[in-house]
């Protein structure tokens, strides 16, 4: 625990520096509020989900793209889990406001109050899937486009912790079912998750 | 023309200056040094030294306790904050991330050095391709998100590698930020004092700033959110203050209350405040002649010396109390003799102390036989000669009478009184396999909560006390660490076989210079790391440009000085190492706790296997000790050494009064309601709940030595019957006796656990020895004869 604790802090010239940002009027344009808020509504209904995921990573260290897939599950309203099936087996765990990890013989948990730099990364797919707009607003901005049948919301982050590499984040989605996930990073790095059909039980 | 006894005051007066002077420059000490003993073997001497000194000595375990957590992690990071500005502190550690920026930095900049992995096959091509592979695959993974900041200049794993040796689950969990103990009801935080363990006055500074700062970091939160939430503190200079603080208080309250109490007493019993104060002159004495007698001794005087101080009052008040009661023109004759042979038996019990291995043991011997003494001398030969020709105090005959009627009455029944000795040696015998406290902690002055409440907090911090601890010692630093890691690699096999859980090694934190040059050995120069590189990275999709910064990285660290112990300051790892690893004697010693494999302790059997495992090393020693064993054995050893010195004491007290009595009857007569008595107290405190310690054995001894001189008043009126007046003999002994239950009941009450467990033996032992002494010696009295009054 104390490992990964120590690695996540360790991003180059990462000193730990709290970045509670004030919530800050969204980028959203007044004609599309009543449609946001649908939106969120609409999300916060929903208590369940168990979805298929595949995962591309673009690293700018890396000459090729990185592939994953698995499933992600969700519990209303903090508890998410990111099941890696391929190529590694890998589980990640959100519950309350800790995360672990656990691949193989090794678990690591960690308190995401105690790393503003990571808490955005979780807290933007977190805070979408349970329509916690105030949750959103404490990190992001706000765009909104669309329409609920077919919405595009970006995240942009309202001031950078230290050591938050965020540039933006895309999500996409259909009513209350999100669809794409991406993430792009400061450095050019970018990642998308895109999201498979509910697995019914 | 002098006065009779003049001469006896000048030399009182005399020594009495003398004996000022030095109880005046004397230095007084309140440590728990006194009743830390005197260590035996080396492994035990590395113990005590590191309980008294270590670094261990210097954590204060903080924890915050009640309101929200979130109020709790706020005070905890502000607390921490403050407390690491402060120059007292030598290390804060609470969980939250600003304490971790110089591990961090500390861990990467030395990853080549620390790393167990770094090997020359590491860097071989072959070597390369696994681990960038294998780092290549957790990028990909919910984990790249931690690792993919260090790729670039680490793509081989190792700070992941460092910091998951080092990390092996011993940090407490954290919630909302900062340590917490897992049923997350207290925030926790450890702070490491720069004052010495054996500093007391720097510990209690250090104690007092942790509750300034906590004070201040409360007020900087609302009252309404701050409601209910306190700090509580732990750990050895917690003790040491709160011990230093106890001692010092209950010295005063005791010596006061013990002193009021007796003087009430006497001034009941006396009606006259000139008897009173006459009656204290032998007892101010004999407390002066005591503390310069321990200060010229022993060089210093320990605070709970003066502690056990209270009970001299109680008994050398005895001496004046016979001396005013059965006051007759031949005191000298018929009195003072048996007197004087009573103080030579008590002076006997005490003798048997001053061979304890315990300081405050051997110096409550020196204080008493001097005070008793003193007390003794001054009551022969300087107090008849200060009584006012018309010194009086009222006629205790009539309270003697009703005594002796009351006795009269007991004697009816005294089949079944003594029925109680009986039963209570077929009780001590029915738990004989349960009567002795074996546990050294209970002649801690800690309060069994305190340390209950410690025990907690160490567990709560994950950082229980080991059991079982390996001990490598040496010539010198680099010895020690090099057995260290062979240990270590023995160790870590045992760990990967689930004979033990893991272990705690110096070499974590500082591998031996030996080592560190050999993983410096294993970095290739610049343009051999290169071409191995790009060999290595075929068929793998890490960019060769992006690893430029692995290139210098390595590069720099070939040209790194290598690590010292003055490397890790100013890093959590400080701490840890210091604990581990520390000079001793005239070499070096490191400490290898090891952790159970389940939440048991390790088993023999695996302490046997891991024993076998160790084996031998060519240039160290190297032990497997097992810390509660040998605790229980340095223990038992002082139990034993009590047990011992309280049967020589009785010994030699049975050998005095058969050379003075010259009567085996007569000794016999003196000494067996002793016996009875120290048996039925024993009874009684197995009874309600005590298990006997070293005090408890010591408490009996004195139960002889002071119950000895009422058992001598009785066997004297039963040899001279036309020399004594039964009542008054009873009503002087009555007074004498209440005096003494009092001193020692006023012990009984304190909060300090060796003072308690004797007051609590002696009061009722002294009682029972009187009432024993009166009913074996009692014979109806013809009911013609009517005592004759003093005068």
């Amino acid at each position: 625990m104390r490992a990964l604790a120590l690695c996540l802090a360790m991003a180059p010239g990462a000193p730990s520096a709290t970045a509670q940002a004030a919530p800050v009027a969204s980028t959203t344009p007044a004609a599309a509020q009543p449609v946001l808020d649908e939106l969120m509504r609409l999300l916060a209904a929903r208590r369940h989900g168990h979805v298929r995921f595949t995962e591309v990573q673009v690293l700018g260290v890396l000459k090729r793209p990185l592939l994953s897939s698995g499933e992600l599950s969700y519990d209303a309203p903090d508890w998410l889990e990111k099941r890696t099936l391929n190529p590694r087996p890998e589980t990640l765990v959100l519950s309350g406001g800790v995360l672990t990890i656990r691949h193989g013989e090794h678990t690591r948990t960690l308190t995401l109050a105690q790393y503003p730099q990571v808490a955005p990364w979780v807290e933007s797919i977190r805070a979408t899937l349970a329509g916690d707009r105030s949750a959103l607003e404490r990190y992001f901005h706000l765009e909104f486009s669309g329409s609920l049948p077919h919405w595009s919301l970006v995240l942009v982050p309202v001031e950078r912790a230290p050591g938050e590499t965020i540039a933006a984040i895309h999500i996409t989605g259909e009513g209350a079912a999100m669809r794409t996930f991406e993430i792009r990073q400061t450095d050019g790095d970018h990642s998308l998750l895109t999201i498979g059909p509910e697995i019914t039980p | 023309m002098m006065r009779p006894g003049a001469s006896g005051t000048l030399i009182w007066a005399l020594l009495g200056m003398g004996a000022a002077a030095v109880a005046a420059r004397a230095t007084y000490t309140t440590d728990l040094s006194a009743f830390l003993p005197r260590s035996p073997s080396a492994t035990q001497r590395l113990l005590v030294e590191q309980l008294r000194s270590g670094p261990a000595a210097r954590l204060i375990m903080v924890a915050i306790e009640g309101g929200e957590p979130q109020t709790r992690a706020t005070l905890s990071a502000d607390l921490a904050r403050r407390l690491r500005a402060d120059p007292r502190f030598a290390a804060v550690n609470n969980g939250d991330a600003a304490g971790l920026d110089h591990d961090r930095e500390f861990l990467f900049r030395n990853r080549y050095l620390l790393s167990a992995t770094v090997t020359p096959q590491r860097f071989t091509v072959a070597g390369l391709h696994a681990a960038i592979e294998d780092a290549v695959a957790t990028l990909g993974s919910p984990e790249g998100m931690l690792i993919r900041p260090l790729f670039a200049s680490d793509p081989t794993g190792e700070t992941l590698g460092v910091l998951e040796a080092l990390a092996q689950g011993r940090a407490p969990p954290t919630s909302a930020g900062v340590w917490a103990s897992p049923d997350g009801r207290r925030a926790l935080l450890i702070v490491q004092t720069r004052a010495a363990g054996s500093d007391t006055d720097g510990q209690e500074e250090a104690c007092g700033a942790v509750r300034r700062a906590f004070s201040e970091a409360r007020e900087g939160l609302a009252a309404a959110t701050t409601r209910g939430v306190r700090m509580r503190m732990s750990g050895p200079p917690v003790f040491a203050v709160a011990s230093r603080a106890a001692i010092r208080s209950e010295v005063v309250r005791l010596s006061s209350l013990g002193a009021g109490l007796i003087a009430l007493l006497l001034l009941a019993a006396y009606r006259s405040l000139p008897a009173l104060l006459l009656g204290m002159l032998p007892v101010a004495s004999g407390a002066l002649a005591g503390v310069a007698a321990v200060a010229l001794g022993y060089g210093s005087v320990h605070g709970i010396t003066l502690g056990f101080g209270v009970t001299l009052i109680g008994e050398a008040v005895d001496y004046s109390i016979y001396l005013f009661i059965q006051r007759t023109v031949l005191w000298q004759l018929w009195v003072w003799p048996t007197i004087r042979l009573g103080v030579l038996t008590s002076i006997c019990g005490f003798a048997a102390l001053l061979l304890s291995s315990f300081p405050g043991l051997a110096q409550l011997g020196l204080y008493s036989i001097a005070g008793l003494e003193a007390a003794a001398l001054v009551t022969r030969f300087v107090l008849p000669a200060w009584l006012p020709a018309d010194f009086a105090i009222a006629d205790l005959t009539r309270l003697g009478v009703r005594a002796t009627g009351l006795l009269g009455k007991l004697a009816a029944v005294r089949f079944y009184i003594l029925l109680l000795p009986a039963l209570a040696a077929v009780y001590l015998y029915g738990h004989r396999d349960s009567l002795w406290n074996h546990a050294l902690s209970a002649l801690s002055p800690i309060s069994a909560a305190s340390q209950a409440y410690d025990t907690q907090l160490r567990a709560d911090a994950g950082a229980p006390d080991a059991r079982y601890m390996v001990v490598v010692s040496g010539a010198d630093r680099e010895l020690v660490l090099e057995a260290c890691e062979r240990v270590s690699h023995k160790l870590a096999r045992l760990t990967a076989s689930g004979v033990i859980g893991g272990f705690d090694s110096p070499t974590s934190y500082l591998p031996s210079l030996a080592s560190q040059h050999a993983r410096l050995q294993s970095l290739p120069p610049p343009a051999e790391l290169n071409a191995r590189l790009s060999a290595a990275l075929v068929g793998l999709p890490a960019r060769r440009a992006a690893l430029k910064p692995f290139e210098h990285e390595v590069e720099a660290a070939r040209a790194a000085p290598l690590l010292t112990p003055a490397s890790l300051a100013g890093t959590s790892f400080e701490t840890p190492l210091a604990a581990l690893l520390m000079k001793s004697g005239s070499g070096w010693a490191a400490l290898v706790p090891l952790r159970a494999a389940g939440p048991q302790d390790i088993a023999e059997a695996d302490a046997a296997r891991v024993r076998a495992a160790l084996g031998d090393e060519p240039s160290a020693r190297v032990h497997l000790i097992d810390l509660v064993g040998e605790a229980d054995r340095l223990y038992a050893g002082y139990l034993r050494e009590a047990q011992h010195l309280a049967l020589a004491g009785f010994a030699a007290i049975v050998l005095l009064l058969g050379i003075a009595l010259r009567s085996p009857a007569r000794v016999a007569r003196v000494v067996a309601p002793l016996a009875l008595a120290v048996i039925t107290v024993g009874a009684l405190l197995v009874a309600l709940g005590h298990q006997l310690t070293i005090l408890h054995v010591v408490g009996m001894l004195l139960i002889v030595a002071i119950g000895s001189n009422y058992a001598l008043f009785f066997d004297r009126n039963r040899e001279n019957p036309q020399h004594a007046s039964v009542p008054l003999t009873l009503a002087s002994l009555l007074i004498a006796n209440l005096a003494t239950v009092t001193a020692f009941g006023v012990l009984a009450s304190s909060k300090v656990p060796v003072l308690a467990d004797l007051g609590s033996t002696v009061a009722p032992g002294a009682l029972l020895a009187l009432l024993f002494s009166a009913l074996l010696a009692y014979t109806p009295a013809p009911s013609a004869s009517v005592p004759p009054t003093p005068e």
